[in-house]
Formats: structure tokens, sequence, C-alpha cells
């Protein structure tokens, strides 16, 4: 008789427990609730953090699971913001626009609402049509089917095509950074159709929210990227417990040998790389209506490789290590460019943190990776192991 | 022509007066009235006669006259230059150039020449500055001509020409000539043999004069009018909109305007009658249907003019020819424009294939140059290396310190060259024994750390060097392009960059193939182990490749600086484009990575070829391309075959 799902990965539970109480904690010294401990700016920022730490998982799957070293899985991120944004822009715009109309002697028509719109949103791109993409961005339930179709289309179509020319190791990490490049670039234009550089802001601002304050809001994101890492980390947990699991743990350890056993490891490794990026896809949407503006910068390929980073450092293999890199090195990222970390004087030199933490990271990257592959998570298996 | 001809005239008969008449002064009594109170008419038997003087004076005064400068002196009757200063009005003297000053200017009369005067006064002149000793002045006033391309201008070019001495200017008056005859000759059998003399012209210039003939009006008409010279009859639906069509239809008056939705909802807010319009309520006016219904009650009222529905524009379009008509009447003349034109075309576009090909070789040779030393290290060793880019980085900001040591720009980059090769060299060998080396079997564990590695150099270069772009200033001797013919030309700086990649191709195949290091690498490379047990220290053969690899990167730093900016994100934009070329070429070959390097460069530019406003997403394509490509070939162009394609 197998054990339960939940009796075999304690570490879900342990994990699915800290997290409620830091949800909990978090809330309750919100400013929502009058305590004001953490401001609203910060409860943002954790909010994103818990966002970075599904997409940290997602990625973990693919790569310490399934040994594909995705390059890409930052651009699905995007992807979802994007797609989020589109609805969070329309809408709101919609409603200026709808206002601005009111006082005029005769009502408008849709088409004059339509052209307002589009004026408003693609002026800064000196244009005022709707691109083809725009099609859904009025309706809530369909951009939302978008933020896990498009991700998913993308992943599932550029998966089957290199996993079934057998594209494997650091030629698809480059194929996939490629992808990435390729978007950020189609991106980047002005006829793009996503306002080019400018990307799309006020993303912060909800429609149907506007009496609700940004710190009440926060609080909700927050709860609700509690609630997403949550799910996100359950459904991992369960696909690479069973059997499934063991299958792409094979695929990752020996390619060959698992498709000598009879087992179609294409379809296993596009089934991973699609759900991780319909994943990663959703942990953007939650992301940016919290960082309120995303632009084609975000998705350029450095992202996705500081994505692989984060990974690394927390702990490949194992998902409490993603989300332990992708919070312990986005936080101090976050604290060190921020100009949180006092400058060390060295009496000829003055380090500022903000033109030397990357070299830091760097360079302790290298060092995580030569002399502690498992990462910080390997410190769990000490503790374990001493205690045994 | 007039002028010539009565030049000529005034000439035979005044040959006793244009003998005697020594000075300008003189010059200017004989013809007292013509220069006080000139006519249109008149003012010609001036200018002949100081034209034909040929006196040196007589250029500055004609500018005086033009300017309304000249006047006339009551007390002796000559004529000085006045300039007004203050009270006082300073004299010159026309000749001599001897200055007096008058204060009282009743004795004065001004002479005022009128427009056209002005106009005839400025033919001359410009007949002055042609022939003008200086060429400066002589070129400045052939550019004036080359920009205005007046008909009036042609008789004194023409007339200019056999004096000149300048071999140069001389040619470039006959074109100028050339091409005021296509335009402005005096006969049409004249203007066609211009026109054909120009059809060798690839300039811009001359297309821009067959253009100027081949001029069209877009016009409408019930019939096409007999003897209209029409380029072409328009296709409502195929060569414009019905939309266009109706709307050259009201501008030439042949039909009623359309009643635009702005002037719908204008007419009926101005006419907003409580809390309805025409009887239909405001509220429903939210539709285009709703305030078209209440329109047209309007319109029924008389209020406003009726609107002309579809069908009566498509009758209206359909009663009517569209045509675009040339501007010049001659047929044979616009027929000759045309076929010169077709011709110079077909001239430019053969040209342009070629720029666009030599484009896509330097091109290929920049790529090449950026991948050839990861080709090294990843195709041959199988370590992947995403700091490469940024060993690119330090050859490049290399040679921008070297230059600010030594200033001589052609020294500097002789002493930057092996330098930075030197630097990068050094800080490849310091990678590979630090960093690589443990992890030669873990190629992805590679990526990351030199990626770590990239990272770290990028920032550091930004601390140093700081955010802004350096320049790295090329020698003078690369300054400049070579010229082929209007359309086809190409940089020094490429040529030398082409130039540079073929010289490494030639090295690193000389070093692989024909020297004990290359043998070596190439044994290490297939079989380490057997490798080492021939006595080959694999240990230091990877590190010497790994070096070699690195050191070609930053010596290509110096080229791609000389070429684009310096900034510390200089590698980033490379190192994806170098990986795809080895990839593309096929890994573990040198000339692999040369096809890679082609098939990118052309395919790049010949994507922006396409699509010529956006380089983004001809790279955006090309990427795509890529990715494609490595489905259907996916060891690339060359690709190894037997066991050493063995992973």
């Amino acid at each position: 008789m197998r054990k339960s799902f939940l009796a075999e990965n304690p570490s879900v539970l342990w994990f699915i427990a800290v997290l409620a109480v830091f949800t909990v904690v978090v809330t309750l010294l919100s400013e929502v609730t009058g305590v004001g401990l953490i401001s609203t700016s910060f409860v943002k920022t954790l909010g994103k953090t818990l966002c970075l730490c599904l997409v940290a998982i997602a990625m973990d799957v693919v790569w310490g699971y399934c040994g594909i070293l995705s390059l890409g899985h930052f651009a699905f991120f995007g992807i979802g913001g994007y797609a989020i944004g589109m609805w969070l822009m329309y809408a709101r715009t919609e409603g200026i626009v709808i206002e601005s109309l009111a006082g005029q002697p005769i009502p408008p028509t849709s088409a004059e609402v339509s052209d307002a719109i589009g004026n408003q949103i693609f002026g800064v791109v000196g244009s005022s049509e709707f691109p083809w993409i725009w099609a859904f961005a009025d309706n809530l339930f369909l951009q939302l089917l978008m933020v896990v179709l498009v991700p998913g289309l993308l992943a599932l179509v550029f998966g089957w095509l290199a996993f079934r020319s057998r594209v494997t190791g650091v030629y698809l990490s480059i194929l996939t950074q490629a992808m990435t490049l390729a978007l950020a670039l189609y991106l980047f234009q002005n006829d793009s159709g996503l306002r080019g550089n400018n990307g799309l802001s006020g993303l912060q601002n909800i429609p149907g929210f506007e009496n609700t304050s940004q710190a009440v809001i926060s609080v909700i994101f927050f709860i609700a990227s509690a609630l997403a890492l949550a799910a996100g980390y359950i459904f991992f947990a369960w696909i690479v417990s069973g059997k499934m699991g063991s299958v792409v743990k094979g695929i990752r350890d020996n390619e060959a040998r698992v498709r000598f056993l009879g087992y179609h490891v294409e379809s296993y490794k596009l089934f991973i790389f699609t759900a991780t990026a319909v994943v990663a896809g959703i942990a953007g949407a939650l992301y940016y209506p919290q960082a309120g503006i995303i632009n084609p910068g975000e998705i350029a390929p450095i992202a996705s490789i500081y994505l692989a980073v984060w990974v690394a450092i927390g702990g490949r293999g194992r998902l409490y290590g993603a989300v332990i890199g992708a919070a312990f090195v986005s936080l101090l990222s976050s604290w060190f460019t921020g100009g949180g970390a006092p400058d060390i004087n060295l009496g000829f030199y003055v380090v500022q943190w903000t033109d030397w933490w990357l070299v830091l990271l760097g360079l302790s990257f290298v060092a995580v990776t030569l002399f502690f592959p498992k990462g910080i998570g390997g410190l769990f298996d000490l503790l374990v192991r001493k205690q045994s | 022509m007039l002028r010539m001809l009565s030049l000529a005239l005034m000439l035979c008969l005044m040959v006793p007066t244009t003998a005697a008449a020594q000075t300008l002064q003189d010059i200017l009594q004989t013809h007292q009235d013509e220069v006080l109170k000139p006519g249109r008419r008149s003012v010609g038997v001036v200018l002949d006669d100081l034209v034909a003087s040929g006196l040196p004076q007589a250029l500055p005064f004609l500018e005086a006259w033009r300017d309304r400068e000249i006047v006339q002196l009551g007390s002796d009757g000559l004529f000085y230059r006045a300039a007004e200063d203050g009270d006082a009005i300073t004299l010159t003297d026309l000749d001599t150039g001897e200055v007096f000053t008058q204060v009282d200017d009743a004795d004065l009369t001004e002479t005022r020449p009128n427009g056209g005067v002005r106009r005839a006064i400025g033919d001359a002149l410009v007949q002055f500055q042609l022939s003008d000793p200086d060429i400066a002045k002589r070129r400045t006033a052939v550019d004036a001509i080359a920009r205005t391309m007046d008909a009036s201008q042609r008789a004194p070019l023409i007339g200019s020409i056999d004096g000149e001495t300048d071999p140069v200017l001389k040619e470039i008056k006959t074109r100028l000539a050339g091409m005021l005859g296509a335009l402005f000759a005096e006969t049409a059998d004249a203007r066609i043999v211009a026109i054909n003399d120009l059809s060798g012209d690839l300039s811009v210039d001359v297309r821009g004069v067959l253009n100027t003939i081949l001029a069209t009006d877009a016009q409408v008409a019930a019939t096409v009018p007999d003897g209209a010279n029409v380029a072409q009859v328009l296709v409502v639906g195929t060569d414009l909109t019905p939309t266009e069509a109706y709307a050259r239809l009201v501008v030439a008056e042949l039909a009623p305007p359309l009643v635009t939705k702005s002037q719908i909802r204008d007419a009926l807010v101005t006419n907003i009658n409580g809390d309805e319009v025409g009887g239909i309520p405001v509220a429903s006016l939210d539709t285009d249907a709703g305030r078209a219904l209440a329109y047209d009650m309007l319109a029924g009222e008389g209020i406003a003019p009726p609107r002309v529905n579809e069908t009566a524009q498509a009758d209206a379009i359909a009663a009517h020819t569209f045509y675009l008509q040339y501007a010049e009447p001659n047929p044979a003349i616009t027929d000759a424009a045309r076929t010169a034109l077709t011709d110079i075309e077909t001239k430019v576009a053969m040209s342009q294939a070629v720029d666009l090909g030599l484009d896509a070789l330097s091109l290929a040779s920049i790529y090449f140059l950026a991948a050839i030393g990861l080709a090294i290290t990843f195709g041959v060793m199988g370590v992947i290396n995403m700091a490469h880019g940024e060993f690119i980085m330090m050859g490049a900001y290399t040679g921008f310190v070297v230059q600010q040591f030594v200033p001589d720009y052609t020294l500097s980059i002789i002493i930057a060259l092996p330098l930075a090769f030197a630097i990068t060299f050094g800080a490849g060998v310091t990678m590979e024994r630090l960093v690589i080396r443990h992890l030669y079997h873990r190629p992805l564990e590679t990526l990351l750390a030199t990626f770590g590695i990239s990272i770290a150099l990028q920032q550091l270069a930004k601390n140093i060097f700081g955010t802004q772009a350096r320049p790295l200033t090329s020698p003078e001797w690369l300054d400049g392009a070579l010229v082929f013919n209007d359309v086809i030309a190409i940089s020094y700086i490429r040529i030398a960059i082409f130039v540079l990649a073929l010289i490494f191709l030639t090295l690193i195949l000389f070093v692989l193939k024909r020297t004990r290091l290359g043998l070596e690498v190439r044994a290490v490379t297939q079989n380490p182990g057997m490798a080492a047990s021939m006595g080959i220290n694999p240990d230091r053969i990877n590190m010497l490749t790994f070096g070699l690899g690195s050191g070609i990167a930053g010596i290509a730093g110096v080229a791609i600086g000389l070429y684009a900016k310096v900034t510390s994100e200089m590698g980033a934009d490379y190192i994806v484009q170098s990986f795809m070329t080895v990839v593309v070429g096929g890994v573990g070959n040198v000339w692999g990575t040369l096809a890679g390097a082609s098939l990118i460069g052309f395919l790049q530019k010949g994507i922006e070829w396409l699509n010529p406003s956006n380089t983004l997403a001809a790279q955006t394509y090309m990427i795509l391309f890529i990715i494609l490509f490595i489905q259907f070939r996916p060891k690339g162009i060359v690709a190894l075959k037997g066991r050493a394609a063995a992973d």
C-alpha cells in the first residue's frame, strides 16, 4: 500500500505551515490592521518576492529535476505580466475615457470610446490603432486565459521543436536564450503593439477598486501570491514525488537509458517544460500588478539567467531550495542596490554596494557552483545527517 | 538666348565705345539713364556692356546695384556706392575704391531697380561668378545652380564651361548643364538627347531630375481629355480605394462633399432641442446608426446638408475616370525620361545588391571575429564560456586605455593589438585554472560559473570606466570609404575588419593543422586519455587552448571597438550572436564558424533589406530562423562525422 502523498513529503507540510504563518504575520503587521510595522511598499516587495519564489520553483522543476537548463522561463513570466497588464491598462484607460466623455452633450459611440482609449494607450508610440493582439483586452476572463495560454503554447511549440530534434544540454540553453532575446527585441519595437520600450504602466491601479487604498490592494495581492505559491509548491511536489517524478529525474540523470527503458522521453520533457512555463506566466501575472510597470527590459536574457542563479544558490533538485534561493538573493539584491547596505570605507577606496553588489553576486555564484553545488538547501542535509 | 544675341549685337555696334571705355564709370556714364531708371528691357544693354568689358570691379558693382546701394551724385553726375553711417553717408568710388563722406543726401539720386531688373542683374552675376578667377567662388556658384535648378541659369552655365580651367569643376559643370538641358532645353529633341545622355549616371541628382520630368498630377474627369499626356489610368479598388477616389472627386468639385462623423456630431450638438435632436432622444445617439437617423431628420428639415449615401458615391466614382497626368505635355520627352529612369534604376538596384553583399560580408566578418575565439573554447574544447563577450570588452577597453597614453592612433592600435591579446590570454588562463578546470564534466555548471564571472566582469568594467560609451579612435588612414560609384561604398574600417578576419582564419587553421600545439589540441579533443598516455599533458593543452581562444576575443574586441562604441555591455551584445554562429556553423570546426558567420551576416542584412526601417525586427526574425534551422540541422552546417561527433 502506497503511503499518501503528504505523508511521504513532510517538507510540503512544513513549507505550507511556514508560509501560512509568514502570511498571517505580515498581514497583521501591515498598515491594513493599523499596526503599520510593515510599510505598504515593503508588503509589495514581499508579495513580489513570493511571485519570484513561484517562478523559481518552476525553474527548479525544469532544471533541477528534469535537467533542462532553460534560459527562457523569465520570458514566460514576462508574457504573463504583459497579458494581465493589457487588461489592467485597457480597463483603467476605458474608465478614465468614459468619465471624460460623460460631460459631452451627446453620448459617445463605441467607436469613439475605443478611439480615445487607443489614443491614450498608444499615443506614446505614435499610433492610435489597436493591434490585433489586444482583441481580448476588454475581457478580464479571456485575458486571464491568455496568461495561461500564451506562455503555455509558446513553450509547447518551442519545446516540441527543440525536443523532437534532440537538442539537449548547453545547446538547448543557448536556444532558449535566443528565444528570450528574440522576444525581448521584438517587444522593444514601437510597432510590436505593446508600446515598445515604454512598456505597460500604471498596473498598480486595479480597475473597479479605484476607491480602495494601495495598502489594502497590496495585502490582497500579497495573500494571493502566497496562495499561488502554496498551490504551485503542492502541485510540483506532487508531480516530482510520484512515478512521473522518478521518470523525470531519470531523464535528468541519463536520458538515453530512460529512452531505452521504453519511456517517451520527449513527452515528459515537453510536459514539464510547458507546465513550468504556465506557472511562470501565472507568477508574472501576479508580480506585475504589484510592480506597477512592465517593459521589455524585464524580459531580457539576463533576467532568466538570474533566475538560474537563484535556483543554483538556493539548491537545485529541492523545491524549498528554490524558494530560499529566490527569496534570499532577490531580497538581498534589493537591500544592496537600494542603498540599504552601509558603504565600506577601506581608507583608500569606499566600496559602495550599489556598484559592487553585482561583482559580489557574480563571484559568490562562481563559488557556489564550484564549492557548494547543492546550494543553501544543502545545509539542511548536513542538519539531518547530524541528527541521525 | 535673347541676351546672348543682343550681347553679340552690342559687341558689333559698340566696338568704339567698348574700346574707349577703360573704366567702369565710363560705361555707366554712357548708359546714365538705364542705370538710374533701369527697365526690364533697357537693363540688358548695360549688363551686356559690363560683361563684355571684363572689368573686375563690375562684379561688386552688380551686387551693389542689385542691393540698391548705387547712387548718383548731382554735383558731378558720377555713380558711387553709398553706405549709411549714422547721419553721414559714405560714398565709395566704383573704380578706385576711394571713400568720401557726404552729409547732405539731397544731392543724391538713388537707383531703384525693380524686381525683374534685379533678377536680370542676378543672372549676370551668376555669369560673373561662374567665370571668377577664384575657384571657391566658381564652386559656390555651381552649387547654387545645382540647388535651385532654374532655366535661366542654363545659358550662363554653358557659356562658362569652355573657359573652365579646373578639370573636376568642368566635369561637374558639364553634368549640371546636361541635367539643366534635360529640364529646360529649347526644343523637345534637344531635351530628349540630354535625357538620353543622363541614363548612365546613377547619382541621386540625376534621378531627381528625371523624376521631376516624370512628375504627375492626379486628375479626374468624366473622360480623359484629348492630348493629355496620361501616365496611368487608375483603377478604383486596386490603385486607389473608393474613399480616396471619392475624396478626389470632392476636391475636383465633381461631387458633393461627404458629411463626416465629426460633422454629424457637430450638427447634432448644435441642434440639441431639450433632450432630443430632430425628434430623436439624445440618449439613443450612442451609435453611428442612431446619429445618422437623427442627422437625416435634420437634413430633411433643411438645417444640415444631406448625407451622400453609398450608392451615390459609387455612381459618382463609376461615372469618372481617375488618371495620373504628366506635368510635361510632350509624351516623347516623358517616354525618354521613363526609359532613362528605368535604365538607371536597374543599374542602381544591381549596385545596391552589390553594396548589400559588401555590407553583409563585413557584418559576417565581425561575427566571425567575435565568434572565432568561442569556436575554439566551445567548439574544440566543449567548454561553454559565457564570459567570452566580456573578454571582447576587455580587449576593447585595453585599446581605449592605450590610447590614453599613446596619442598617436596608428601606434596605439599597433600596441593595443598584442597587449589586448596578452591581457585576455592571461585572463583566460587564470579563469581556466581557477574555475573551468574543476567543471570539465559538468557543462551546464560551466555555463553558470562563467556567467557569474561575466556578471562580475561587466560590473567591474562599469565601476572602473563608468557607464558612458568610450571612444576608440581609428587611425586617420582608416577614415573614409572606398567609393566605387554613387551607390557602392565601403568604409576602410570594414575592409580592415574583413582583412583581420581573414588573417585570423588563416592563423587558426595554421595553428591547428600545422603546428605541434595544434596536433596536441586535436589529440586532446578527440580522446584526452589516449593523448595523455602518448605523453601529452592535457591540462597544459586545455589551458593554452583556452588562453588562445580568449586572447583572440581580446583582439576582436579592439577591432569591434574601432567600429562600434566601447561600453561595459558590448560583450553581452555579441555573446548570443557568437553562440549562434558557432552552433549554426557546426561545433568543433573552424570552417563551420566561417559558414555560420556568413550565413548569419548575410541573413541579417537580407532581412534588413526586406524591412529596412527596423533592425530590431531583423534580429528577431533572424533568431527565429536560427531556431528553426537548428531543427533541421541540429549539428550545424558543417557537421562532424564518425567518432569525433560523439558527445
